[in-house]
């Protein structure tokens, strides 16, 4: 049982990270793992009222601030409309509307969890994460990053021309996926992004350039058969690794498929 | 710690722990409609509407309503009895305890979307489980409601 | 037969109350002074307790009480609600030094709030000597660690257990030589299939509240299906007499047999004993899915044999039921397996044997789950049908046509009943016609690497439990000329406050409005075994019928003399007694005050019924899906049902009922599964991990009923509540087979097993 003493709404981001530094305090996502847990929190420390919670939307891109819900992501137009629908393809299945509204883009990413859909769409394209107080860092060296007391501010997601587009396998239909997969071509470079694997998402680019003469069926294979032979899998309750090994090779082909049709 | 919200219209201030959610403080103050079904966000019998937005009050903290508005079915009776007839007719409420997490939503849906084809009432409502009724009752008495309103879309 | 109240979709009466959220159940009348009831559980699958030491946790502030085994009466009991004698073996104490299963609980603690409850149970210090554990039912019987070693193991019938052999139950029921019959068939099958302890996941967890009445009674108000053998279990359990205990149930949020069994009421009932304080228990989720009443986990080897032609000739069956560490409904269960599923094969059957062995193991104990064995057994000997007939190159629904049980056949392994109404016939024409089956049971490849097939299976169940079950009702006249109907069932949200409403309202000649239903309380309700077993339309109803039949002879009475002439010159019309000679009426509402007014005749009658068969309700069911090959998806996109279950007293409310089990059965299907640790911690202990089907997961759903008329039953109805859970999982299995040439016989079936299996196609 989740025992909280203080709650405290931080007024700048100096005090929430001051706040931070105590190992009995967290910051508050969407609080749905959280809450889960059996941690004796002494503060709990809650960022809604830091204006975090809004897309916003430039000519060069997405600036999404942590306290952002997954939800706001699956509706808004022009995050769609430049990814093809693939964020909403990505988040539209966790859970529940609800869920989802309760979920933030921060929590998500902070957990840099094994499981997740939002890492794995994010990961295809050029992101980088705001953390306070080091500044903007690319996602993928964030998702290498061990947890620490740092905040992460904001998400901002580059419009660097491109396509998307998302797999998932699902067992029942709103559950945590058994593998997801993301592929992209950005500026002219592709990328498959194979998450919950069940470990945490890892990003493939295409350095035998298997896809340099475009995507035909033939090409697709080709580049599932590389991702099958790269990318480490193992088993949990969902799925065997060999079962997951299995769906790379199909999940990899449909992807790339889908970006080239 | 104090608090003070609006809950169904009403302003409430109450003191409470840090760590209360905001499920176990609705039903402390008289909103039954309320349910918990599990631990695990999974099944969306305590919906309510935050801001007009529908939330799982079991991963919400009381705190962080603070300030903000909260509406259970409690307040929403008379917007409510204008479906839950037809829900009433097919006989999909069945034992009810999943009854007001799935209504709550289902205003909120019809809010959002007003004219929902069949499937976007299936993707919007996935977070509601049922284990009586199979789900398709309850989306006969909706799609009957929404004819009865002059909709567009059939089935 | 034209019908003014019954054979109509009314609303349920509490409809409205419940979907508009009115606080009407357990938690919501609980009074917030209650104390709050948690259990220590114990993490090992089988271990005895050494050292409890509770200082620590009885330090907490607002800790009112602590108990261990040492602190609990001695005698041991069952929790399974079933009529005494039980057939389930009384191998219970409210808590045991003995700690069974990961669950099973050491200590009760109560507390003022549930942080204190949490926070002292973490302070508990329990040494446990920790015992080898007997986690494979397969290898459970005579297994040199026994569950149950202990001396007072009681089984209060003869059930062929023995506690010194792992065995709750065994035996063995025959019609025939099935060995030479087997042997002279052109085409003998053999398989083993395994089903596993689903849960049923009512939305409503296990709860109970209980404090001392007025007369210092225990009162207990409880989430529960059996108030009359709740009060039975908790007597024995707490030795004190029935007359100091009073049992009552709310509205409740669900049971679907979980509540057959008094899984938590004797914690917090034990506590108002011991303090005097009003005490309550909510079990989470987790605890529910872990320490609940699940279906009996059942492997079951069938042998079928047949002639080229399709003919079915014999069905050798044997099931090994895992019952877990008690053996609360494992006798029983065990029996539908084979008792609902061999009769669908009445038709040409030359001989049959059902034999079972019901073990103990250190894992979750099993209970009462919608099917109650019919379920396991149904999929076993469905799959094997479908087997043989796609082995045989029949059509699967020719071969039932060929062998299927008809109207007026002698049923030898149905107890030797015969099947006085009985349409599966016609549900197999009717569902083959507007399924269309024909055109969807061939195989489809519809490109990407996704097929479209179908399947079929056939479902029976029985209509309560012949020679054994009660049902009861009481009818009162009003003043005004209204009734009240009080209950001992329980209408756990299916809606049977209503339908026995309606059956009133037909009796008497009055509207479903002008009656108010009571139920259930065993101060105030008549008996009633309660709402299982798909008693409660056929048995209970009849008990209504009866007592309006009585309630009329009442009234005649009080009439008679208020008109001045015999009992035989009277008529009963919708609003009055009229004297067929003078033309005279006498008003229900004069009537009524003149039953208050110097009168012996009471305006109320009281009738029970009960009944030396069980007609069962039988069913057909055909699914399609869309299958994708490459990782094993299944979607269902069409599940079609026709369903005999006599006269629908309720159609809607029937139609609700076979909806919700079919997705109950698809779940069982395809997601819900069940694992343990190699220690026997189970894994999916919430509904993160247990995968009820979602209304994405579910396609559509079509019902139509093919109604035949039970003689034995009220307005001729048998049951519903459980045969629909029955037919999804071999109709799925089937379709999956059709769709990628594999056969599985463990459920679920997910994706992972369908594209990873090597094949078994014959």
């Amino acid at each position: 049982m989740l025992t909280i003493k203080n709650y405290v709404r931080a007024q700048s981001l100096e005090e929430a990270y001051a706040l931070n530094q105590s190992r009995r305090s967290k910051i508050l996502g969407g609080m749905l793992w959280l809450k889960m847990s059996d941690l004796r929190l002494q503060t709990a420390i809650d960022l809604c009222d830091l204006g975090l919670d809004t897309i916003e939307e430039t000519d060069e891109c997405f600036s999404i601030g942590c306290m952002t819900s997954l939800r706001s992501l699956e509706k808004h137009e022009g995050l769609n409309a430049y990814t093809g629908g693939a964020v909403r393809a990505a988040v539209r299945d966790i859970v529940g509307v609800q869920f989802r509204n309760c979920a933030t883009v921060g929590g998500s990413l902070f957990g840099r969890f094994g499981f997740s859909d939002v890492l794995t769409v994010l990961l295809s394209m050029d992101c980088l994460v705001e953390l306070y107080p080091e500044g903007l860092v690319s996602l993928k060296e964030f998702a290498a990053m061990k947890r620490n007391n740092s905040i992460l501010v904001r998400l901002v997601i580059r419009k660097t021309p491109g396509k998307f587009s998302y797999q998932a396998m699902r067992a029942q239909k709103t559950d945590f996926p058994v593998l997801t997969c993301a592929a992209s071509c950005v500026a002219g470079e592709y990328r498959v992004v194979l998450g919950a694997r069940p470990m945490k998402a890892m990003v493939l680019r295409d350095e035998q350039g298997i896809l340099k003469q475009g995507i035909c069926e033939e090409s697709a294979k080709a580049f599932a058969d590389f991702a099958t032979s790269v990318t480490p899998t193992g088993s949990n309750i969902r799925g065997s690794a060999a079962y997951r090994t299995h769906l790379v090779r199909v999940l990899t082909r449909r992807a790339l498929q889908e970006l080239g049709g | 710690m104090e608090i003070e919200l609006k809950l169904n219209g009403k302003t409430v201030t109450d003191h409470i722990e840090a760590d209360t959610v905001l499920l176990d403080f609705v039903r402390a103050h008289g909103c039954l409609s309320v349910k918990r079904g599990c631990e695990t966000a999974n099944c969306g019998l305590c919906t309510v509407l935050l801001d007009g937005v529908p939330v799982l009050s079991c991963s919400t903290l009381a705190a962080r309503a603070n300030g903000r508005s909260v509406t259970t079915l409690e307040g929403l009776q008379e917007e409510a009895a204008d479906f839950v007839g037809f829900i009433a007719d097919q006989g999909a409420e069945q034992c009810g305890f999943c009854n007001p997490g799935f209504v709550m939503n289902t205003i909120a849906l019809l809010r959002e979307n007003p004219d929902p084809t069949d499937d976007e009432i299936r993707q919007y409502l996935a977070g509601n489980l049922c284990r009586c009724s199979g789900y398709e009752g309850q989306l006969r008495g909706i799609r009957n409601y929404l004819n009865s309103r002059g909709a567009r879309h059939e089935v | 037969m034209k019908y003014k109240s019954v054979n109509k979709s009314v609303r349920k009466k509490d409809a409205m109350q419940l979907l508009l959220g009115k606080g009407v159940y357990v938690d919501d009348i609980t009074p917030s002074n209650a104390l709050v009831v948690k259990l220590l559980r114990s993490p090992h699958a089988n271990a005895m307790v050494q050292e409890i030491k509770l200082d620590a946790a009885l330090k907490v502030e607002g800790v009112e009480a602590i108990y261990t085994w040492q602190d609990v009466p001695q005698t041991r009991f069952a929790i399974a609600g079933q009529t005494y004698p039980e057939p389930s073996p009384y191998d219970r104490l409210i808590l045991d030094r003995h700690v069974r299963f990961v669950g099973d609980p050491v200590a009760i603690i109560a507390a003022d709030t549930e942080k204190a409850a949490e926070q002292a149970m973490k302070r508990i210090k329990v040494t446990y000597e920790i015992l080898p554990a007997v986690l494979d039912p397969r290898t459970a019987m005579d297994n040199p660690t026994l569950v149950h070693p202990e001396e007072d193991w009681f089984p209060p019938c003869a059930v062929g257990g023995d506690n010194k052999r792992n065995l709750v139950a065994s035996g063995t029921d025959l019609d025939g030589d099935v060995d030479a019959v087997l042997a002279d068939c052109e085409v003998v099958l053999e398989h083993t299939y395994h089903t596993k302890a689903c849960n049923q996941a009512m939305m409503e967890t296990f709860r109970t509240f209980t404090q001392l009445d007025r007369y210092g009674r225990l009162h207990v108000i409880s989430s529960t299906q059996i108030v009359f053998h709740c009060r039975r279990i908790l007597s024995r359990a707490l030795g004190i007499p029935k007359s100091q205990i009073r049992v009552e149930k709310p509205r409740i949020g669900g049971g679907f047999g979980a509540k057959q069994t008094a899984v938590c009421e004797v914690y917090p009932a034990f506590v108002t004993l011991k303090t005097g304080k009003p005490c309550e228990l909510i079990y989470t989720r987790e605890e529910s899915q872990i320490a609940g009443s699940p279906r009996h986990e059942m492997q079951m080897r069938v042998r079928i044999g047949a002639m080229k032609d399709g003919t079915i000739r014999a069905i050798d069956l044997h099931t090994l039921s895992n019952s877990g560490a008690y053996g609360e409904h494992g006798p029983t269960t065990v029996g539908l397996s084979g008792h609902k599923s061999i009769p669908l094969y009445s038709g040409n059957l030359e001989a049959y044997r059902f034999s079972y062995d019901v073990v103990y193991t250190n894992l979750q104990p099993a209970g009462a789950y919608r099917g109650y064995g019919a379920t396991q057994g149904i999929f076993a000997v469905e799959s094997a049908v479908n087997e043989l007939s796609e082995r045989l190159g029949l059509d699967p629904t020719v071969i039932r046509d060929k062998n299927m049980v008809r109207e007026g056949m002698v049923m030898p392994s149905y107890y030797g009943e015969t099947a006085n109404a009985c349409a599966l016939d016609r549900c197999m024409a009717r569902c083959r016609q507007i399924f269309d089956w024909d055109k969807r049971y061939p195989v489809r490849d519809m490109g990407g690497g996704k097929v479209r097939a179908a399947g079929v299976a056939m479902a029976m169940q029985g209509s309560s439990i012949s020679f054994v079950d009660v049902g009861s009702a009481t009818v009162r006249l009003s003043e005004d000329g209204t009734y009240n109907l009080i209950l001992g069932a329980a209408d756990m949200g299916t809606g049977c406050d209503t339908i026995l409403a309606q059956m009133v309202a037909e009796c008497m000649d009055c509207d479903v409005d002008d009656v108010a239903v009571f139920s259930a309380d065993t101060d105030v309700s008549p008996y009633d075994s309660g709402s299982y077993a798909s008693s409660t339309t056929y048995l209970t109803g009849k008990a209504v019928e009866k007592a309006c039949r009585q309630l009329k002879q009442q009234l005649f009475a009080i009439a008679a003399e208020m008109l001045g002439c015999s009992e035989s010159e009277l008529v009963f019309e919708p609003k009055g007694i009229r004297c067929l000679w003078t033309g005279q009426v006498a008003t229900l509402e004069q009537i009524a005050y003149k039953a208050q007014c110097f009168n012996t005749h009471p305006a109320e009658a009281t009738a029970a019924h009960t009944s030396e068969i069980s007609p069962p309700p039988f069913m057909v069911g055909m699914v399609e899906i869309e299958l994708d090959k490459e990782t094993g998806k299944v979607d269902i996109l069409d599940f079609m049902a026709v369903v005999d279950c006599g006269t629908p007293i309720n159609p809607a409310l029937a139609r609700i009922q076979a909806e919700g089990g079919i997705v109950q059965g698809i779940g069982m299907a395809l997601t819900e599964d069940i694992h343990y640790d190699s220690k026997g911690r189970p894994i999916e202990s919430s509904f993160m991990q247990y995968k009820l089907p979602t209304r994405l997961d579910m396609g559509k759903l079509r019902v139509e009923f093919e109604s035949s008329h039970e003689p034995t039953g009220p307005f001729g109805a048998k049951s519903i509540g459980e045969i629909v859970i029955n037919p999804p999982a071999p109709a799925i299995a089937h379709a999956i087979y059709r769709a990628t040439g594999v056969w599985h016989r463990e459920l679920p079936i997910t994706p992972e097993k369908i594209v990873m299996s090597k094949g078994n196609a014959e």
